[in-house]
């Protein structure tokens, strides 16, 4: 591509030009290096803090001997039998989360073409609901379900949102804030239906909850992230060049349309079967793309520091939830209340800025 | 590109403006209400006879026919009037805040309502039931507030978009809040779980009493303010010049729709998309006269949510779907049609 021709510049640029360029480029590189591993050690550590610390305390030690399956009398069960699998699931999730949040984020330009505003995470669990509690599926069957229902409502979603030939930002959200109330009311009318459900199960399909995580929950959503997440970081260079335009991005040799189908399919199926495993965990997948976007700088891909922080929210909050109130209260509850004054922060920032919002 | 270019939206009125006209529609659509409620009060998940029927609801108890009957009128009536003060609070709020959109399920109020309510019960031990009504205005009122302080921010005003968003959020938050007081509480959380959905089954005759006198107030509230939300309409500076107060017009008209909408959360729990899905509807009949709209709006809700509540009585037997559910089913198209007819510069 950069052979086609330019015409030569009049002069060539100056050298200090060149290398004040050089070096700012350096410095954001050296950052990102920086502030992504930060990132990943803060991860370990909520990872390794939720596992030790609770109403009995572990040392490091006697957790790295569980996890490597010696037999500690007593940490066997609590930190293997319980913290494990929940903190597990909690990692595993964020990480989901986080990385399909952004893709959308990303994709349709927009910070709130966040899934989880749009309705998507919802008819996954409307999905999941459904066939928990009127087929009497479990595992897999949910997961699948789960995917196709997300996939299903972003679709109509798409589909609805355009007209004239394009898809405008503003309708899309609208749009899928209409599909995420519908979604609510059928879990909802499960709830309702489900008689022997108890509230803190019924809360799961609600706001997302992590309580009784069993490794069975865990497995799809990490294949899934395998697969599907690998399948969404190798178009990393092209979500990039797609944040200049579709144009730019297509003059770049980037195939945009293909690219977008791709990445919004892959990045469903991700949110979507960790939805499955813990309900729609509020807000999770909307905040940790700006949050990334704010520690990281405005350059470069977002994905891995995004999965990072919504891993690192996922962890942080349940634990919290867990353990900080008088009450257990489930994750969502504590990511709901996190993240919606965030989107009225995001609301008064954008209008004082003067941007069309 | 300004907000300014707000020109009414261009409907065809499909009842033109002849007085007589309109008011026979209006009669007509009384008579459905009343043919809607006998329907409520006939059908249910039990099949009960035409004897049983006229027994049950003129206050026989005898046999189970009979009771099921009886337990229905107290219902039918809620289930009314719920759906004309939802339907009216709906139309006030899109006239105040010339928002396509408003609903106060979708700008959060019912949310705020709840909220207060459960706080109540849970930290106040509140348990005179003419305080929850207070209660719920109350928190619906602040939550209005705030959602339009949020929403109305900066440049452009308070543009769909930004209500939306704002009404959602702060739903979203309120919501965890309430989850949050309701947790530690197994004593409440199951009456409140059932609540929040939204359902009008828990009607008693002293309830409906209680609740009257609340929507009498609301209903008269917004009935004085109609004249001076069809020139709001018209954007504020012409309103002003033609001698409307405009802030005492928009706030009297918000304490009216706040009324309503608290007092009907109180009882029956947040309910949402009748106060949007009406409203309109009502506006392609009769066009932007708000002095029409009010009782148009007031019998078509009855009428909806009489009719939803029905609907969701006899869609699954032998279980109950609750109306909330049945008119977030529903409504939610008509929310997203709403948004693809606008323009994207309105939006």
């Amino acid at each position: 591509m950069t052979a086609l021709a330019a015409p030569p510049p009049a002069t060539a640029p100056r050298q200090d030009t060149v290398d004040r360029v050089r070096a700012g480029r350096r410095r954001r590189s050296r950052r990102r290096r920086v502030v992504v591993g930060v990132l990943a050690v803060l991860v370990l550590l909520a990872f390794v803090a939720s596992l030790a610390l609770g109403p009995t305390v572990y040392t490091p030690l006697e957790v790295l001997r569980v996890v490597l399956g010696q037999d500690v009398p007593g940490a066997e069960f609590t930190v293997g039998r319980l913290r494990l699998p929940r903190a597990s699931l909690a990692l595993l999730v964020g990480l989901s989360f986080g990385l399909a949040g952004v893709t959308f984020q990303t994709l349709l330009r927009n910070p709130l073409a966040s899934p989880d505003v749009i309705g998507v995470t919802e008819g996954a669990s409307a999905a999941a609901a459904v066939a928990i509690v009127s087929f009497g599926l479990s595992g897999a069957g949910v997961s699948v379900l789960a995917v196709a229902a997300g996939l299903a409502v972003a679709l109509a979603i798409y589909l609805l949102a355009y007209r004239r030939g394009r898809v405008a930002g503003t309708r899309l959200v609208l749009i899928g804030i209409g599909a995420a109330y519908l979604m609510q009311s059928v879990v909802a009318w499960q709830l309702e239906r489900a008689t022997d459900v108890e509230i803190a199960g019924a809360l799961r399909w609600l706001t997302g909850s992590l309580n009784g995580a069993r490794w069975s929950d865990a497995v799809p959503v990490l294949l899934t992230l395998v697969v599907l997440g690998t399948l969404v970081l190798v178009q990393d260079r092209d979500l990039a060049a797609s944040r200049l335009g579709d144009d730019a991005a297509s003059s770049l040799g980037v195939r945009v349309e293909r690219m977008r189908l791709l990445t919004l399919v892959a990045a469903v199926g991700v949110i979507c079967v960790a939805t499955a495993a813990c309900g729609p965990i509020a807000f999770l997948a909307f905040l940790a793309g700006p949050i990334a976007a704010r520690v990281v700088g405005p350059h470069g891909s977002l994905l891995v520091p995004a999965s990072l922080v919504g891993a690192l929210l996922t962890l942080v909050a349940d634990f919290a939830g867990q353990h900080a109130f008088g009450t257990k209260l489930p994750v969502g509850v504590v990511t709901g209340i996190l993240g919606a004054p965030y989107l009225l922060y995001l609301i008064v920032r954008v209008n004082r800025a003067g941007g069309t919002l | 590109m300004s907000t300014a270019t707000d020109a009414p939206v261009p409907t065809t009125t499909l009842l033109r403006r002849s007085r007589r006209v309109r008011g026979g529609a209006l009669v007509l659509l009384a008579v459905v209400l009343v043919l809607v409620c006998a329907g409520s009060i006939a059908l249910g998940s039990r099949g009960v006879g035409l004897a049983d029927i006229w027994a049950g609801s003129t206050g026989s108890t005898d046999g189970f026919d009979q009771a099921a009957v009886a337990k229905r009128v107290p219902r039918t009536l809620l289930a009314a009037l719920a759906g004309a003060a939802l339907a009216v609070s709906g139309l006030v709020m899109q006239g105040i805040t010339r928002n396509p959109l408003a609903d106060p399920g979708i700008l959060g109020i019912n949310t705020g309502a709840s909220l207060a309510v459960v706080v109540g019960i849970a930290w106040f031990g509140l348990a005179a039931p003419t305080s929850y009504i207070w209660t719920a205005i109350l928190g619906a009122g602040l939550a209005a507030t705030f959602v339009w302080f949020v929403g109305s921010l900066g440049r452009g005003g308070a543009t769909p978009l930004k209500l939306t968003l704002a009404g959602a959020a702060t739903a979203a938050a309120l919501t965890s809040f309430v989850t949050a007081v309701v947790l530690p509480r197994p004593d409440i959380s199951e009456n409140v779980v059932s609540w929040q959905i939204g359902g009008v089954g828990g009607a008693t005759d002293e309830g409906l009493l209680r609740l009257v006198p609340f929507l009498a107030v609301g209903a008269l509230v917004c009935a004085v303010t109609a004249r001076g939300l069809d020139l709001l309409g018209l954007g504020d500076e012409l309103a002003a010049g033609l001698g409307v107060h405009v802030t005492r017009t928009r706030l009297l008209a918000a304490v009216g729709g706040v009324v309503l909408c608290g007092a009907t959360t109180a009882v029956c729990g947040p309910i949402a998309f009748v106060g949007l899905v009406v409203p309109h509807v009502c506006r392609l009949l009769v066009g932007v006269d708000h002095r029409w709209l009010v009782p148009f709006s007031a019998l078509g809700g009855a009428c909806v949510l009489v009719a939803g509540d029905v609907l969701g009585r006899v869609v699954l037997p032998p279980g109950e779907v609750d109306v909330g559910i049945v008119t977030a089913v529903l409504g939610a198209p008509v929310f997203i049609a709403v948004v693809r007819r606008r323009r994207v510069r309105e939006l």
